[in-house]
């Protein structure tokens, strides 16, 4: 059918932050898909200037109201790296429990409140609480579990108070980590309620060859720092992260593009997952086995997957980290320093994907230059290409107006897009 | 009758609406109170005829002035919601350099629009304020339900320093450390501290503090007046002592 179809979603709903969706189609062609990010930027590099090392990660965990934490240890890896300062053990274990928490909290966030709905026919997750209470009572737990274990292990969900250059500024009790242990016990079969949802749901079918880009440390599902990788065969240090992303701009987004071998790549699960699932703990495996998901997979909708995924992987490896921390003292937790000159990256797996912090101070421990590169910038040229090609094969499927705009909508949500983020 | 509510951001990290969804085990009952109305994080749903309007954020570009402005021509009370939207916030940063300096750095190769920072009660009128980075849920729970009820909605007088107390802390001037909880409204049940992390006073001056005495404490105890300055500066939110003379 030769048809005319235009699509102008201003300020998509069920997102973080403010952006816009439009396509145009003539005579049955597409003409032009968007994706134009049009956030307030913030300007966090040049307010982080002229700041002491040790006030940094308060600035920097305020780019995100959902991933601080990832902001805040990306901004101390980074200054630890510049200064030569190097963590205790027991410090560097619970700033992993404080990401597996961060992580399990957004990813819960992103499934139950913005994409479930999508999948159910309602327009927010307000309706399914009477509908679907056992679903919800599930999706509440996981996401209050993640809240309580960033709580336990930096003070605070969101915007940690006890992540300090050097280790910590407190650590948590050992009864707080035993409740917390039996908390994540106890939530394991709400774990399994989402799963059991999630295998009902008719996920689109569509792929794109892309790029995935991740951190990968060889023993470890990534986290915080390691080399960065490609499922095309890139490999490069840490520290030449500029190497891997490229930036540039369009004049009609305020978030900033990348790409790398290709023309996009993605960040996020499942290019953690394409890279590094070999890593994840058996039970995360067998999970991923039920959905049919091997890498490389090149379906963006499985995003939501990968997520769902990495949730069971949390579980289990934030239980193991508690049984470590138990038969550990927690005494020593922050090693002194003096404020030194210097510049490093500091790279971590933000729930969205691999995050850049990279950071130079002066003799006094001042920051004089700053560059962050956020997971979302990274997606927003596959998110642009998508577009292009979800909207083609709909035409092409004879799919009718409102249904291409729901598959517009859905590509994008699937990308867990955190707008204000990329917009610092 | 339920609240008829909206929650809208601007400058901002969003981390304050995210609250709205925390507090987990309280969440369904929460949301009884409420009828949202318009709420874009959340919802598909979007509706204009709320009575009241939480704002997150501060303000940094013509579009949003406008959006602000349309806003309060509908709301009967607005809600300054956060630091950010109370006293402009860790954005408030960006006022110390030069704006086209600014936006060289960033954006050197496109136009991109940015004014200086300014907080909610410098554009429209506010009705009450939530201050917090975050604001915390407990608090927001209580006066949502204040709303709801009719009755006065009040914050601490007192500072952050009473609820550390109460919370047994060892007091961080003790550790050698600069602490704003003694001139910081509490209501935050001391968390910062409780993390032995100086207060940063992101809920702003408790009343009628005593600046010209806290900054003798500090020279009295050696402790250094520029790490004073950063700190009373961090959230812009001591109005007139954020340029002390320290």
């Amino acid at each position: 059918m030769k048809r005319d179809y235009t699509l102008d979603i201003r300020h998509l709903t069920r997102v973080e932050g403010h952006a816009n969706i439009s396509i145009s189609v003539k005579n049955g062609e597409l003409v032009d898909a968007r994706w134009a990010v049009v956030e307030t930027p913030r300007f966090f590099e040049v307010m982080v200037k002229g700041l002491s090392a040790e006030r940094v990660p308060f600035l920097t965990s305020r780019i995100c109201g959902i991933c601080s934490i990832s902001h805040a240890l990306a901004s101390i890896r980074a200054l630890e790296r510049a200064m030569k300062i190097a963590p205790p053990n027991a410090a560097e274990k619970i700033r992993l429990l404080a990401m597996h928490g961060e992580t399990l909290q957004s990813h819960a966030l992103h499934l139950f409140f913005l994409v479930v709905p999508d999948f159910t026919g309602t327009a927010s997750i307000l309706p399914l609480i009477h509908s679907h209470p056992d679903l919800i009572k599930a999706g509440l737990l996981l996401k209050e579990l993640g809240n309580e274990i960033s709580t336990v292990s930096a003070g605070r969900c969101t915007h940690p108070v006890s992540l300090v250059v050097g280790g910590l500024s407190k650590a948590p009790e050992k009864q707080q980590l035993l409740q917390l242990r039996t908390m994540i016990e106890e939530r394991k079969p709400a774990l399994e309620t989402a799963c059991s949802f999630f295998h009902t749901l008719a996920i689109p079918d569509f792929q794109r060859e892309t790029e995935f880009i991740s951190l990968c440390n060889g023993s470890s599902y990534p986290s915080i720092g390691g080399d960065l990788i490609s499922t095309d065969g890139v490999k490069r240090n840490e520290n030449d992260y500029l190497l891997m992303t490229n930036e540039y701009t369009h004049d009609f987004s305020t978030s900033k593009f990348t790409r790398l071998s290709r023309e996009s790549s993605a960040a996020g699960a499942l290019a953690r997952f394409n890279n590094n699932c070999n890593l994840l703990h058996p039970k995360a495996k067998e999970v991923a086995e039920s959905f049919a998901l091997q890498p490389v997979c090149h379906n963006p909708f499985m995003n939501n997957i990968a997520q769902l995924i990495e949730c069971v992987h949390i579980l289990e490896d934030a239980e193991e980290l508690i049984n470590v921390l138990l038969n550990m003292e927690l005494h020593e937790i922050k090693t002194p320093y003096v404020p030194k000159a210097g510049s490093a990256t500091g790279a971590v797996e933000a729930p969205r994907g691999i995050l850049y912090h990279h950071l130079e101070t002066n003799e006094e421990g001042k920051v004089v230059q700053a560059d962050c590169i956020i997971p979302t910038t990274q997606n927003n040229a596959n998110i642009h290409n998508d577009l292009k090609a979800i909207t083609k094969q709909a035409l092409k499927d004879g799919k009718n107006d409102r249904e291409i705009e729901k598959l517009c909508e859905m590509v994008v949500r699937s990308y867990d897009p955190c707008i204000s983020c990329s917009v610092h | 009758m339920k609240l008829k509510i909206a929650s809208f951001d601007f400058t901002c990290c969003e981390g304050c609406q995210l609250q709205l969804a925390n507090g987990e085990s309280t969440l369904t009952d929460f949301l009884e109170l409420l009828d949202i109305r318009n709420f874009r994080e959340l919802s598909s749903e979007q509706y204009n005829d709320y009575d009241i309007a939480l704002i997150e954020g501060s303000i940094s570009r013509q579009d949003e002035i406008e959006r602000l402005q349309a806003i309060r021509q509908q709301a009967k009370t607005l809600v300054a919601f956060g630091t950010c939207a109370c006293f402009g916030g860790v954005n408030s940063l960006k006022n110390k350099f030069p704006l086209n300096e600014t936006l060289a750095e960033v954006y050197p190769e496109m136009p991109v629009e940015t004014l200086l920072v300014r907080k909610i009660s410098e554009v429209v009128k506010v009705d009450f304020s939530i201050p917090g980075c975050p604001v915390n849920k407990e608090e927001v729970e209580r006066i949502m339900v204040c709303l709801a009820t009719g009755s006065l909605v009040t914050l601490p007088k007192h500072p952050v320093c009473v609820e550390c107390k109460a919370r047994l802390n060892t007091c961080l001037f003790e550790l050698g450390e600069i602490c704003l909880g003694p001139i910081t409204r509490a209501g935050c049940n001391a968390v910062c501290t409780t993390g032995k992390t100086p207060c940063l006073g992101c809920r702003g001056p408790s009343e009628e503090i005593n600046m010209p005495a806290f900054v003798e404490l500090i020279r009295e105890r050696k402790l250094s007046l520029d790490d004073l300055q950063e700190k009373i500066a961090f959230y812009n939110a001591f109005g007139e002592f954020c340029s002390h003379e320290a």
